[in-house]
């Protein structure tokens, strides 16, 4: 973390509003909260207005939202420097978020942020091309494909310096990328491909409502067995009635 | 009411108490950054740990749990806190010590030094070196105003600064930005701050982030004389110290006055000293060839009285200023009574104000902690903001605590509070106040001097007084009438009678081309004199009233004379001298009994003993110190037959440059920046 400020006043747009359909919304944010506490909506329409313009938060978007909401400017000005997540100056067209907690650094992280570092230059700053900012981050919660790196609203992961690299070259040049792990495996299965829940028949619908059938066979053993036993009782009675007679 | 065990001592408080205030009831002392009595709870320094049992079991923040939070023992007992366990011992040298790691080593060229909260606490809890060996922390310094210096690296992160702007001066000036070790106190963008009050932060801030920029590096606590005193900048009366240092006001600092002023101070009495030494008359003067020139005592007396002679006695005037205080005024009635003249005022013209209709007929009868109480405010002819800074921030804590609604007729101005807007001039007063007082236990009348000082100010305050006494405004047990003065010396005058006698003039017929001979003027700078009369400038500083003089004879300001002055609820307090006044300045009554000896009419008194004693003799409420005479709340009744014809122009505060509002703000540079920057502001503003 360091500390972090307004992008410079070269860079601020003039103004800002919200766009129509954008407006409609963050009334239907607003309308949440009882009157008079509409600044519970800031954070949401802070977002909302981050993804209007290009992924970062300028200055006019927080004076549009605090006379918005009623509230000082200096308190959006709060929460917008507060949360990492809201950028305040611009990311690029692709902002890129490496995680650099331990299972992706573990595996890799390093050598993702050295890409970083080679091709973009230094975090919180915009490529020369304008297509892309990275920034490290903590971790994003997809360990098990570590590395791995959000752009944009996508995760990308099981990077290598190789398939990383090609990716970026892919996003810079227009042509489609697939979020997700990048080696070709399938979500978080194992890279061998899957070793449990292989069993054909579990996707052919024939075991759909077998925990009933054995359910009821169940029942119907015990319901025997009780029978049975209750016969050996009745039985054992006789006998002994027969003996106390004789 | 419950029971705790603090150190072994068992003692009953309110359930509502915090750990920290139960300690305090026990005797215990605790140490604190973040928490203060006037403001809400942050509970982020974690210096006032203490040990529980009956609660969580590690050491617990005692400004944020409360009494009642704590269970009690298994049979019943009650909870035990410890505050000087060695496991608090350890836990607060442990916060102290990461307070420490990013606070500079600078108190040797801090202000702050000598009265510093962590410098203090640090002696206590603190220890001789540091385990640190990492970079420290440096935070980029922030332009909140030309009043309040900042250093931020040495902001510990307490927030009192912002929770005070929000919740006492109700101006969300300030902001925490940022997060984690990267956070930072600064207003939007570096805006200056725009809050009449905002000096307070600098006596808020525990440690040297915040300090006073007119102060800035020049002395040291321990090296300055404290003398308590009274601030002169408003008819409010608060409490204030004055520090000097040989024969200079360094600063001026607020006192506890819970009836007044709380803890807090205006701006302008804080940060007015600059203006004690600049512009200042320290000789008298004669207008000779229409130029003023120095000359001694003995010729300017001696001129006086070649004119006095020459004036028959109905000719005769005296005025009184705004920082007069009421024994140079009762000695200025009692010499311009021995010359037989009954022309003396110290009201401004209109005003319908009179001591004949009993002293509560003037007076802010509820006080000022009786704002408190009021369910209903209607506020008339005044921008308290502007008029009364203190005060109207105790209308805000009384707004914060809810069950009150406020309404104003004049100014529409930014009071820092919400207020129903029901008109602008007299004509809607009665409508506002049968909305306004409807069904209401305790409504009160907040009537301001723009409400009153105009031609129609006896038809007001007739209609006000009637308001009051027919919707319950007074009543047995409450009286809500309040006018709500600006200037220190009113109350004082109107209650020692400096106004015409029988047959005398008033203000506004005394400054009537040709009305007089001779105008004594005791420091009057507000009102326009014209061309005719000699005019005696009795004051202190270069100001609008010295220009016009003919004779000038320097005076002492409040910080320079021991004075009595009477706030707008009728509060009587002292004013002690802090320093001597300037060159051949001299304090305002041996002048005027020095002037009565040349006059051949010897002023009977010859020390300010004598003359408090007289003083006292006469007007027996004012010996009471600290004191309140209430007035008879029957007077009010009878001020409601004032008659006369309501105008229909608008109310108009008389207080439109907060900053400016007497000669000595007017020298005060420190006090001519604010005024500027807040004019740039409503300027930009209006656009």
């Amino acid at each position: 973390m360091s500390v972090r400020r307004l992008a410079t006043d070269a860079l601020q747009p003039a103004s800002f509003a919200f766009t129509q359909e954008n407006l409609a919304w963050a009334q239907t944010i607003i309308a949440k909260y009882p009157a008079g506490r509409q600044a519970s909506a800031v954070i949401p329409l802070l977002w909302r207005a981050q993804e209007q313009h290009q992924y970062w938060v300028p200055r006019a978007a927080i004076e549009y939202i605090a006379d918005m909401l009623g509230m000082a400017k200096i308190r959006v000005m709060e929460i917008a420097t507060f949360y990492s997540m809201f950028n305040l100056e611009p990311v690029g067209k692709f902002f890129i978020q490496v995680c650099g907690t331990t299972p992706c650094r573990l595996n890799g992280a390093e050598k993702i942020i050295k890409v970083c570092e080679e091709r973009i230059g230094e975090q919180r700053h915009v490529s020369a091309d304008g297509n892309f900012a990275w920034l490290e981050v903590e971790c994003l919660g997809s360990c098990c494909n570590a590395p791995m790196a959000q752009i944009n609203n996508d995760y990308y992961e099981d990077l290598t310096p190789e398939n990383f690299g090609k990716l970026l070259d892919n996003m810079a040049a227009g042509r489609p990328v697939s979020p997700g792990p990048q080696n070709g495996r399938k979500g978080s299965e194992p890279l061998s491909g899957a070793k449990t829940l292989t069993d054909p028949a579990l996707y052919d619908g024939s075991v759909v409502g077998s925990w009933k059938a054995r359910f009821e066979a169940d029942e119907a053993k015990k319901a025997i067995a009780a029978a049975e036993a209750a016969k050996a009782a009745e039985a054992a009675n006789a006998a002994a009635a027969e003996a106390a007679k004789g | 009411m419950s029971k705790i065990i603090i150190d072994g001592i068992e003692i009953d408080v309110p359930a509502d108490y915090t750990l920290l205030q139960a300690c305090e009831a026990a005797g215990a002392e605790v140490p604190r950054f973040c928490f203060h009595e006037r403001l809400s709870i942050a509970g982020n320094c974690r210096m006032c740990l203490v040990e529980v049992k009956g609660g969580p079991p590690k050491p617990t923040a005692s400004c944020a749990m409360n009494v009642r939070d704590l269970r009690p023992g298994p049979n019943g007992e009650p909870p035990v806190v410890l505050t000087t366990s060695p496991m608090v011992k350890k836990a607060r040298e442990g916060v102290m010590e990461f307070l420490l790691i990013n606070h500079p080593l600078d108190c040797p060229i801090c202000d702050q030094g000598g009265e510093c909260d962590l410098q203090d606490q640090s002696m206590a809890y603190g220890i001789d070196t540091s385990r640190y060996q990492e970079n420290k922390r440096a935070v980029e310094d922030k332009h909140i105003g030309p009043l309040v210096k900042t250093t931020m690296t040495r902001c510990i992160q307490c927030t009192r600064c912002v929770r005070f702007s929000t919740e006492v001066a109700g101006v969300t000036d300030l902001g925490l930005i940022g997060r984690g070790e990267d956070v930072e106190i600064t207003s939007y963008l570096e805006a200056a701050m725009t809050s009449e009050l905002q000096g307070n932060i600098i006596d808020l801030c525990p440690v040297g982030a915040l300090t006073s920029k007119p102060y800035e590096f020049k002395a040291r606590p321990w090296e300055l004389t404290k003398t308590e005193s009274i601030d002169v900048m408003d008819a409010v009366g608060s409490a204030t110290r004055v520090d000097s240092r040989g024969n200079e006001v360094m600063r001026v600092m607020p006192r506890l006055n819970e009836a007044v002023n709380e803890e807090w101070i205006s701006d302008k009495a804080r940060f007015i000293f600059d203006g004690l030494k600049t512009q200042r008359l320290d000789r008298p003067y004669l207008r000779v060839n229409g130029k003023l020139m120095p000359v001694s005592w003995q010729e300017a007396f001696a001129s006086i009285a070649n004119k006095m002679k020459g004036a028959a006695p109905e000719r005769i005037g005296a005025l009184a200023g705004q920082l007069a205080s009421v024994e140079d005024m009762f000695a200025l009635k009692a010499l311009i009574g021995a010359l037989g003249s009954k022309n003396i005022d110290a009201r401004y013209p209109g005003s319908p104000l009179h001591p004949k209709h009993g002293r509560s007929s003037y007076l802010f009868n509820s006080g000022i902690a009786g704002i408190e109480d009021a369910d209903a405010m209607l506020i008339v002819g005044s921008n308290p903001r502007r008029e009364a800074a203190v005060l109207n921030a105790r209308i805000r804590k009384r707004y914060l605590k809810g069950g009150v609604v406020i309404g104003v007729v004049g100014e529409q101005a930014d009071l820092t509070y919400p207020y129903a807007y029901l008109g602008a001039g007299p004509e809607s007063i009665a409508e506002a106040a049968a909305k306004l007082f409807a069904g209401k236990e305790k409504p009160m009348l907040i009537i301001g001097q723009g409400a009153l000082n105009r031609a129609d100010g006896e038809a007001v305050l007739g209609t006000l007084a009637k308001i009051a006494a027919d919707s319950g405004v007074v009543k047995d047990g409450w009286n809500g009438f309040n006018i709500l003065h600006t200037e220190a010396s009113s109350v004082g005058a109107l209650d020692i009678g400096f106004v015409p006698g029988e047959g005398g003039l008033d203000t506004a017929h005394m400054t009537k081309a040709g009305a007089l001979d001779v105008l004594f003027l005791l420091g009057v700078d507000e009102i326009e004199v014209p061309e005719g009369a000699f005019v005696i400038y009795q004051g202190t500083h270069g100001d609008k009233g010295a220009h016009r003089a003919d004779i000038i004879l320097p005076g002492a300001a409040f910080s320079e004379k021991s004075g009595l002055y009477v706030n707008t609820e009728g509060r009587v307090q002292l004013a002690n001298r802090a320093i001597f006044a300037p060159g051949e300045a001299r304090e305002d009554w041996s002048i005027l009994r020095a002037l009565s000896a040349v006059l051949g009419h010897t002023l009977p008194f010859d020390s300010l003993t004598a003359l408090r004693k007289a003083l006292y003799e006469s007007h027996p409420h004012l010996a009471v110190l600290g004191g309140i005479a209430a007035g008879e709340a029957a007077s009010i009744g009878s001020l409601a037959k004032l008659a006369g014809t309501l105008h229909k122009d608008a109310f108009h505060s008389p207080v439109t440059d907060f900053y400016l509002t007497n000669a000595v703000a007017r020298a005060s540079k420190i006090m001519a920046d604010c005024s500027a920057l807040a004019s740039s502001r409503h300027a930009m503003a209006a656009e």
